[in-house]
């Protein structure tokens, strides 16, 4: 009545488990796309400031 | 120290449940930030003075930043606090999905980034008001005051006072009597606002070890300075209209909601919201559950109330309207 052996080479039970997506991995990529979301935020508002602070000045030189 | 104790309290598999980029925007406090904005756009507005949009709109997100920061230095630190009491112990440092490390990384990164951005983009009076704001905040009170004296929220208030002072400063680099006349509302609002939320969680403060009125003082005596303190507050409230910051409407809103905030007060003062009751006096255990709503109807009524009035002082700033001095005849 022994139960047959499963082959050694493949693990029936780990298949649906690799299949889920991995909530660690979830909230990485969700933390690393905020973080980018932030940086280009962050970086366009510099631009504009510059823009904004230099105004007409930026014209105003001695060449 | 609080680095130490929170990783005590902190569940062991502090990376159980992984930490999503929404923990982080919970360790800003988005709450507070939100009065933050509210009160820091109402002084920009109300000074008005010639702004840029953009350079308004930098400097309202430099103050919500700013704040941000501050609620993160002061998750870090009161970690082990926040752990014992039902309101914060969901908070991600508490709960072990943010190490107390990177919640103080994040506060410090964010101060200086907050003050930097706003000193270059803005002015420097400003930034130096944000960063006294940050400092008085996450240092004054978090690491000294609140551990230390039951008039903790009372000075510790100042905090969360300045961002129409700094709105203002923003706008006109400058920070006149009337910004202070806004900072001086808030400050006054706030013990009878925190206060009125001791007296029906006082347990847990005192489960906490933290030193707010009730657990000092008891709540008889608490009630008693809510009240006074109210009397205190709602004439400040009034002043705008005879600075020439406000107008008949703001008149109206601060009168009319003074006089309901003072009814509430009374009723707080004369209830018994915050008493010890014997379980086995039934009556007695009524009268401190109906205290307790009116408690809970004060501290509700209490952020209605300072929501109102900015938010009629920044309507009329932003219509131009006329201020009540203007409307008197011979006025200024």
């Amino acid at each position: 009545m022994s139960e047959p052996e499963a082959p050694r080479d493949v693990a029936p039970a780990e298949t649906p488990v690799q299949d889920r997506p991995d909530p660690r991995f979830q909230a990485r990529r969700g933390r690393n796309i905020a973080l980018a979301v932030g940086l280009i935020v962050f970086a366009v508002l510099v631009f504009l400031v510059t823009v904004v602070r230099l105004g007409a000045n930026v014209l105003d030189r001695p060449l | 120290m609080a680095t130490m104790t929170s990783a005590i309290t902190a569940p062991t598999d502090a990376q159980a449940s992984p930490a999503r980029w929404q923990d982080y925007v919970q360790l800003l406090k988005p709450r507070v930030m939100s009065l933050v904005v509210f009160t820091g756009a109402t002084g920009l507005i109300c000074a008005k003075a010639p702004i840029h949009p953009l350079l308004g709109a930098v400097a309202v997100l430099c103050i919500a930043v700013g704040a941000g920061a501050s609620g993160a230095l002061n998750m870090w630190y009161d970690a082990d606090i926040d752990a014992q009491m039902r309101r914060t112990r969901g908070r991600p440092v508490p709960a072990g999905r943010i190490k107390g490390a990177e919640a103080l990384s994040m506060g410090v990164i964010l101060s200086l980034l907050s003050v930097m951005f706003m000193g270059v983009a803005v002015n420097w009076l400003a930034a130096g008001l944000l960063a006294f704001t940050i400092f008085f905040y996450a240092v004054v009170y978090t690491m000294w005051l609140k551990r230390w004296t039951a008039q903790n929220i009372v000075i510790g208030g100042l905090a969360g006072a300045l961002p129409p002072v700094i709105g203002w400063a923003a706008a006109a680099g400058e920070a006149p009597l009337n910004a202070w006349l806004l900072c001086a509302i808030i400050f006054m609002w706030t013990p009878p606002h925190f206060w009125a939320l001791a007296l029906y969680s006082s347990e847990d403060y005192e489960k906490a070890g933290v030193p707010m009125m009730p657990v000092v003082a008891g709540a008889a005596s608490t009630r008693r300075q809510i009240f006074i303190y109210s009397l205190l507050f709602v004439p400040i409230c009034l002043l705008p209209a005879f600075t020439g910051l406000g107008g008949l409407p703001y008149l109206a809103v601060s009168g009319a909601g003074g006089l309901v905030f003072l009814i509430l007060a009374w009723r707080v003062m004369r209830s018994r919201a915050g008493d010890s009751a014997d379980p086995r006096l039934d009556g007695r255990l009524y009268d401190v559950r109906a205290g307790a709503r009116d408690a809970r109807n004060l501290f509700a009524f209490s952020i209605l109330y300072l929501t109102l009035i900015f938010a009629t002082l920044l309507v009329e700033a932003s219509l131009g309207l006329p201020t009540f001095l203007n409307l008197i005849p011979g006025g200024v």
